[in-house]
């Protein structure tokens, strides 16, 4: 075998411009594929954990016809405390997940005594909320001598940033809320602007925040009610299993009237950006398609070009006895070498491009967020599917010269002018 | 029992509607460590006599046997590891492979297909290419060698196998007179120290006369 490919080996350096113009042309597909995978894979990755990890959460569960409701934000379909502390019971006896903690979305209007204009509203318990999105703080500006371990008081607001540039907000300055409860009645109440929040991908992104218990007030709940449960696993990539399992559990929790009681979803069901998302990996595969496809017609293209040219070399090799499967094995060797030589530099050099790139970052502005940061990343488990996708490409391409070189009769062979 | 014994062989190919008949019924036999050749003008059936009894292609009509063994009812398999064992080839051309010494060329069939040990193969390639005159050049590529040196490593690789039986179409139609003369000599010498059967084609009087037996082919037909 090591003979074999010592001879593919030397037939590949004696046409040095050919391989060398083929090879070229595989790693240059490879090093486009690891790219391209890095840069949107990473793209993809901080945008998902910007959303999941600053404002969504990772699943979420809500009174069955919540999020198909036609109301952007129903205050008839709540949770209460009887409920809540079922869905707890069943999420606190899953070790995957995290933490969890409720929520009251609301629609409010918001008056700095002047003007008034409409607010969405996340109403959270701070200590649960930081918990299931960690990095939520991360995009909320305190005053300077506030302590930084304090998310939200009772009485204060965290109002997005956009808003509180139109109504001449700042940090510290009073306003009202107004809502309306379920019921239809109106309510209002005093609060004190806490911070502002940095506006993010998506409509819960441009949320204001307040305490849950203040919008329990606001919206003049006689016992204490949620909209949702936001849940966080320890392992984003085993959020499939969790969702199915738990899931299942719920489909288990039934009415009065026997349908279920509740619904669970994972973020990409509830934020626009899971069909960016969908279209990055979409790209990335149509990416590993035209390189697949690059490999297959160079090789093809190499391998049957060498064939025709050693019609009488693999007519000799016939002649003295060289048997039709060393002959075609032979010429695979040829185009497998092809494909490993230029696997390994498409790696060397992709991999090297990953590098520098995580050196000097690439900033990019995406929807309103301007200097984001990319920091490609490769994912091993790919980058071994790329290369054994090229190797396997390389072998299939030459299968047909191979063979067509292993059928070659002797005598007509060593005849070809 | 002859090496080699043919009986009626005709050979025809199909050009487009024309039939063509290249050998017309033949019967020849070739007794075992015999040097023969096999003279004619140019079609009258040399190199089809030659690619029937090498092996190397099938008879329309006949029945051809080589060391025993009825080689025209073979598959192509059959015919390659049959090839391998028994017959070796040198050719008009030399044919070396361009990629490999020609240490590695004389290796080839012992590594592709007899699957020889190395430390054996390394003892009979030195042996053969002591034989052949070759042992200083064995490092070199075959475009670093000369016609007649080229011709020589085609002799032992041909030799390498021990084969019963070695085919030679035209070996010296390349080749200067000199070297001429002693390709077709050291093929006799080796005939002599191996008891291997040579049977080549020739067009050339000299070459001709170093033959033990001649036979005469013309427009197929043996004369």
């Amino acid at each position: 075998m090591t003979r074999i490919f010592k001879i593919a080996l030397r037939n590949l350096l004696r046409y040095k411009r050919r391989t060398l113009l083929t090879s070229l042309l595989i790693t240059l597909g490879i090093v486009l594929v690891i790219l391209f995978s890095g840069l949107a894979g990473s793209f993809k990755t901080m945008m998902i954990g910007q959303i999941t990890d600053s404002n969504l959460s990772q699943m979420q569960i809500h009174k069955k016809g919540y999020v198909s409701s036609i109301d952007t934000m129903p205050l008839n379909l709540t949770l209460d405390t009887k409920r809540y502390k079922k869905i707890e019971q069943l999420l606190s006896s899953h070790s995957e997940i995290s933490a969890w903690a409720p929520r009251i979305k609301l629609n409010a209007m918001l008056s700095n005594f002047t003007d008034t204009t409409n607010i969405r509203l996340n109403a959270i318990s701070p200590e649960k909320e930081v918990l299931v999105c960690p990095d939520v703080g991360s995009r909320m500006t305190f005053a300077k001598n506030r302590d930084p371990g304090v998310l939200l008081n009772p009485g204060e607001v965290i109002i997005p940033e956009k808003l509180a540039k139109g109504m001449k907000l700042k940090i510290g300055d009073p306003i009202v809320l107004v809502a309306n409860n379920k019921d239809g009645s109106v309510n209002g109440l005093n609060f004190t602007i806490a911070g502002i929040i940095e506006s993010i991908l998506g409509p819960q992104g441009k949320e204001g925040y307040m305490h849950i218990k203040d919008a329990q007030e606001l919206l003049r709940m006689d016992k204490p009610e949620i909209i949702e449960v936001a849940i966080r696993l320890h392992d984003f990539d085993k959020l499939d299993n969790v969702y199915a399992a738990v899931s299942s559990k719920l489909a288990g929790v039934i009415n009065k009237k026997g349908m279920p009681e509740f619904e669970i979803h994972t973020w990409d069901k509830l934020s626009p950006f899971s069909n960016i998302a969908k279209m990055i990996d979409f790209m990335t595969i149509t990416m590993k398609i035209i390189m697949i496809a690059i490999v297959l017609i160079s090789i093809l293209n190499v391998m049957m070009m060498s064939v025709y040219e050693r019609v009488r070399e693999i007519g000799t090799m016939s002649a003295i006895g060289t048997s039709p499967g060393r002959i075609m094995s032979l010429f695979l060797a040829e185009g497998l070498l092809l494909g490993l030589i230029s696997t390994i530099v498409g790696n060397v050099i992709g991999l090297s491009g990953i590098f520098l790139l995580n050196i000097y970052k690439i900033s990019f502005a995406f929807g309103r967020q301007d200097n984001l940061l990319l920091a490609p990343s490769v994912n091993i488990t790919e980058l071994l599917w790329v290369s054994c996708i090229v190797l396997f490409i390389s072998v299939f391409a030459s299968l047909q010269p191979a063979y067509k070189a292993s059928r070659m009769e002797p005598v007509d062979a060593l005849g070809h002018v | 029992m002859p090496l080699v014994q043919i009986e009626n062989v005709s050979k025809i190919y199909q050009t487009g509607e024309v039939e063509v008949k290249a050998l017309s019924d033949i019967n020849l036999s070739i007794e075992k460590s015999a040097f023969v050749s096999f003279v004619g003008p140019s079609g009258s059936g040399k190199t089809t006599m030659l690619n029937m009894i090498g092996c190397l292609d099938m008879p329309t009509w006949g029945k051809i046997l080589v060391d025993g063994k009825q080689v025209d009812s073979f598959n192509r398999q059959k015919r390659a590891a049959f090839r391998g064992d028994v017959i070796g080839f040198i050719f008009q051309s030399f044919n070396l492979f361009p990629v490999l010494t020609a240490y590695e060329n004389i290796e080839y069939p012992l590594v592709m297909i007899k699957n020889e040990p190395q430390e054996k193969r390394k003892e009979m390639i030195l042996t053969v290419l002591d034989s052949v005159g070759m042992l200083n050049q064995k490092d070199k590529f075959p475009d670093q060698l000369s016609g007649g040196q080229k011709q020589r490593i085609a002799v032992a690789r041909a030799l390498i196998t021990q084969p019963k039986l070695v085919m030679a179409d035209e070996p010296t139609a390349n080749l200067d007179k000199t070297s001429s003369i002693n390709v077709i000599r050291l093929m006799r010498e080796m005939k002599d120290k191996l008891g291997t059967t040579f049977i080549f084609s020739t067009h050339d009087p000299r070459i001709m006369e170093e033959a033990e037996i001649t036979h005469t082919l013309v427009d197929g037909k043996l004369s």
